[in-house]
């Protein structure tokens, strides 16, 4: 099977999770197209790692896992506090820096 | 060269005396008076011992200096305030000293009942420390230190009763054209310092042999252009009329016998520049003869005696303006003619005070008439320096004048027989009006107001009128006995040769003497055979009123200068605001104007910065893809 195919499935879906990213007002959601995109790259990673025939991209595919563990903490951490104080978790709510 | 290090108290003395009038304020106000006159006189006695001092010494060991302290010294450029005591400015040192120093002792009277008379006194003393400072630097930087303290003593002393407006004017009007010749002098400065690399006297005389002659002629006109401010001549004159605001003792001392000769002080000084460069002299002389004719006919036709006076200064310094642009020949009957006329001038300032005192500040001399009886000490004072100023043997200007006349007559050529004409149609206009002076102001009918009432001066105001008068008198006939003065100068100037001889001495002293007499004779026909008008008849012709204007010199300068100056301002301020100011405020609104535009992509919402990222992103990697490819 073409490696290409598995790039090819790393750019839908990344573009899927930028869509997300952009057009859902859920930050829960939000949060979740983020891991689409995240895992989007470490997919094209993991490819180039098989068409190079080295081991880098498996590397940075398990960097980016351990970056995304975190995010998911510290992001979700801020998204409870979020809803708990304003009952909202609608990403559009939280615009107080403009107002 | 000799040094001393006693030609520093010169202008010390008189420098103290001004610092301690001016800073002891109203407590000084009792003696003030007292100090500026000693003040004066003991640097008149300086001057006298290093005359001495000098009378002994051979001519090369005569002239003096002093270093006081080194003043700038940068790369190889070192001017040192110095001091240069020569056969020329000892001649300045003893009139400015000696000429001041009567009119410190007139002033204690003439100024008694002004309750500033102690201010009075500080800026003569200055205007004497800085005159002397004029006369005494040995570069033209030294020197134009004390040329800006004379205009700004002038300055201070015209505006000096500054409460009334049109005084604090001429005031101004003194100083701002006095700037147009200061500017001259400093651009001269300037040239000689960028092609000479020096603006020592000595240093330019030895450079002056090898200069360029564009470079000298630059530096002459430059400094003909500072003379002609000083001095009041053609085209910088006009001053000098309206400075005649100031208190009299002032007229007679910077207005007529010192300052305003400081010109001639330049460029007699300034020979080796002049006579390296032909254009620049002939300009001098032209500006002399303009000056001299144009002085002598405003004389004409002023009815206030001091401007009567004021013009005959400015058509007498065209005489040695004149005199000075002749070369080697000219310059010692130029500085001769300066010194009687400090002695005549000056006396005849004192007698015009004089009179004034003794007719309530009247000017007007169609208000005045029959004053001889009353001030007989003031008329025969007056009268000879009436004869002096005429030019009739044995009195001071018939030596000085006639020199010039008939220097002017021998310098061949067209140009001779045009200045000898000129020179010799001067000397006769000035008779005209000098007549007209004397018998308007001493004979006739009395038309004075109704509260004057003459009287003679008291002592301290005769007797500098009468020292001066026996100057006026003498001074001629001793400074050219045995041609005294021309060879006491003589090591100072260049060598000139025989000049061809057009005319002799005795038919230029007759054709002269003759001119003289036409013009006495016409005055006298005109203001004594006929009854003189209490005003000025309104009737006349075109010339006269013109005359009266100065010539138009004021509409011409207001006109042409003043107006397009106005104007040019007004361009400049325009531009200002539309150009720089539209410059500095545009790049406030570009920024201002673009904030508010890119305020509007800051919304608030977290979507929509995502998107902003998405999309930057996206175009970062087409441009890299775009490049790569």
């Amino acid at each position: 099977m073409d490696a290409a195919n598995y790039l090819y499935l790393a750019a839908l879906l990344f573009t899927i999770g930028a869509v997300g990213v952009v057009v859902r007002r859920n930050a829960i959601v939000v949060f979740m197209c983020i891991e689409l995109m995240l895992n989007a790259a470490n997919l094209a990673f993991v490819t180039f790692s098989r068409i190079n025939g080295d081991l880098n991209g498996q590397v940075v595919a398990f960097f980016t896992m351990v970056v995304a563990a975190c995010e998911v903490v510290v992001g979700l951490a801020i998204i409870v506090t979020i809803y708990r104080s304003r009952r909202s978790a609608s990403v559009d709510d939280a615009s107080l820096l403009k107002r | 060269m000799t040094t001393s290090n006693s030609l520093v108290y010169l202008i010390a003395l008189p420098l103290l005396g001004a610092t301690i009038l001016l800073l002891a304020g109203r407590r000084a106000d009792k003696w003030g008076h007292i100090l500026g006159t000693l003040m004066s006189a003991s640097a008149f006695a300086v001057g006298l011992y290093q005359l001495s001092q000098m009378l002994g010494r051979s001519n090369e060991a005569r002239p003096v200096t002093q270093k006081l302290f080194e003043w700038i010294s940068v790369g190889t450029f070192n001017v040192d305030a110095g001091l240069l005591l020569d056969q020329l400015s000892i001649c300045f040192v003893l009139l400015i000293t000696g000429v001041g120093t009567l009119i410190h002792i007139y002033s204690i009277s003439y100024m008694s009942h002004d309750h500033d008379r102690r201010r009075f006194f500080a800026y003569l003393n200055l205007f004497i420390a800085a005159m002397l400072l004029l006369v005494l630097g040995n570069s033209y930087l030294n020197l134009y230190v004390g040329w800006e303290g004379v205009g700004l003593a002038s300055y201070l002393l015209i505006g000096f009763w500054n409460q009334k407006p049109a005084y604090a004017t001429a005031s101004k009007k003194a100083f701002v054209m006095n700037r147009i010749g200061d500017m001259g002098l400093s651009f001269a400065i300037m040239i000689a310092f960028a092609t000479l690399g020096t603006v020592s006297f000595e240093g330019i005389k030895a450079a002056s042999g090898t200069a360029s002659t564009a470079a000298l002629t630059a530096i002459g006109i430059m400094l003909l252009v500072a003379a002609t401010g000083k001095s009041a001549q053609f085209p910088l004159q006009a001053w000098l009329g309206d400075a005649m605001a100031g208190p009299t003792p002032v007229s007679a001392l910077i207005h007529a016998a010192t300052m305003v000769t400081a010109g001639v002080y330049l460029i007699t000084r300034s020979n080796f520049i002049f006579d390296a460069a032909p254009t620049a002299q002939l300009l001098v002389v032209i500006v002399g003869a303009i000056t001299l004719l144009f002085g002598a006919l405003i004389g004409t036709a002023k009815d206030d005696i001091k401007k009567a006076l004021a013009a005959s200064t400015m058509s007498q310094i065209g005489y040695m303006i004149l005199g000075a642009g002749l070369g080697p020949v000219g310059y010692a009957f130029a500085i001769m003619h300066l010194l009687t006329h400090g002695f005549f001038k000056a006396g005849m300032f004192l007698g015009a005070g004089s009179v004034m005192h003794g007719m309530n500040d009247e000017v007007n001399m169609r208000k005045y008439g029959a004053l001889r009886k009353f001030m007989p000490i003031t008329f025969a004072t007056f009268g000879l320096g009436y004869l002096a100023i005429l030019g009739v043997p044995p009195f001071a200007g018939f030596y000085s004048k006639d020199m010039i006349i008939e220097t002017a007559f021998n310098s061949g050529g067209s140009k001779g027989i045009i200045l000898g004409t000129v020179t010799l149609l001067g000397a006769g206009i000035t008779a005209f009006y000098m007549t007209r002076v004397m018998i308007l102001t001493f004979t006739g009918k009395a038309r004075w107001d109704e509260e004057a009432h003459p009287h003679e001066s008291p002592l301290l105001m005769w007797l500098p009128m009468v020292v001066l008068a026996v100057g006026s008198v003498s001074s001629g006939f001793l400074l050219s006995r045995g041609d005294a003065l021309v060879n006491w100068l003589s090591p100072l100037f260049a060598e000139h040769g025989e000049h061809s001889e057009l005319m002799k001495p005795i038919v230029v002293s007759g054709l002269a003497l003759a001119m003289v007499a036409i013009g006495v004779a016409i005055a006298f026909l005109k203001y004594s055979r006929q009854e003189v008008a209490a005003v000025a008849p309104e009737d006349v012709s075109v010339f006269t009123k013109i005359a009266r204007q100065d010539l138009m010199q004021d509409r011409f300068n207001e006109a042409v200068f003043m107006r397009t100056g106005q104007q040019l301002t007004q361009v400049l301020v325009k531009t200002d605001e539309a150009v720089i100011d539209g410059a500095v405020r545009g790049v406030g609104r570009l920024a201002l104007g673009s904030g508010s535009i890119l305020r509007g992509m800051q919304t608030g919402f977290v979507r929509s910065y995502a998107a902003l990222i998405l999309i930057g992103a996206a175009l970062l990697i087409a441009a890299i893809w775009v490049v790569v490819q």
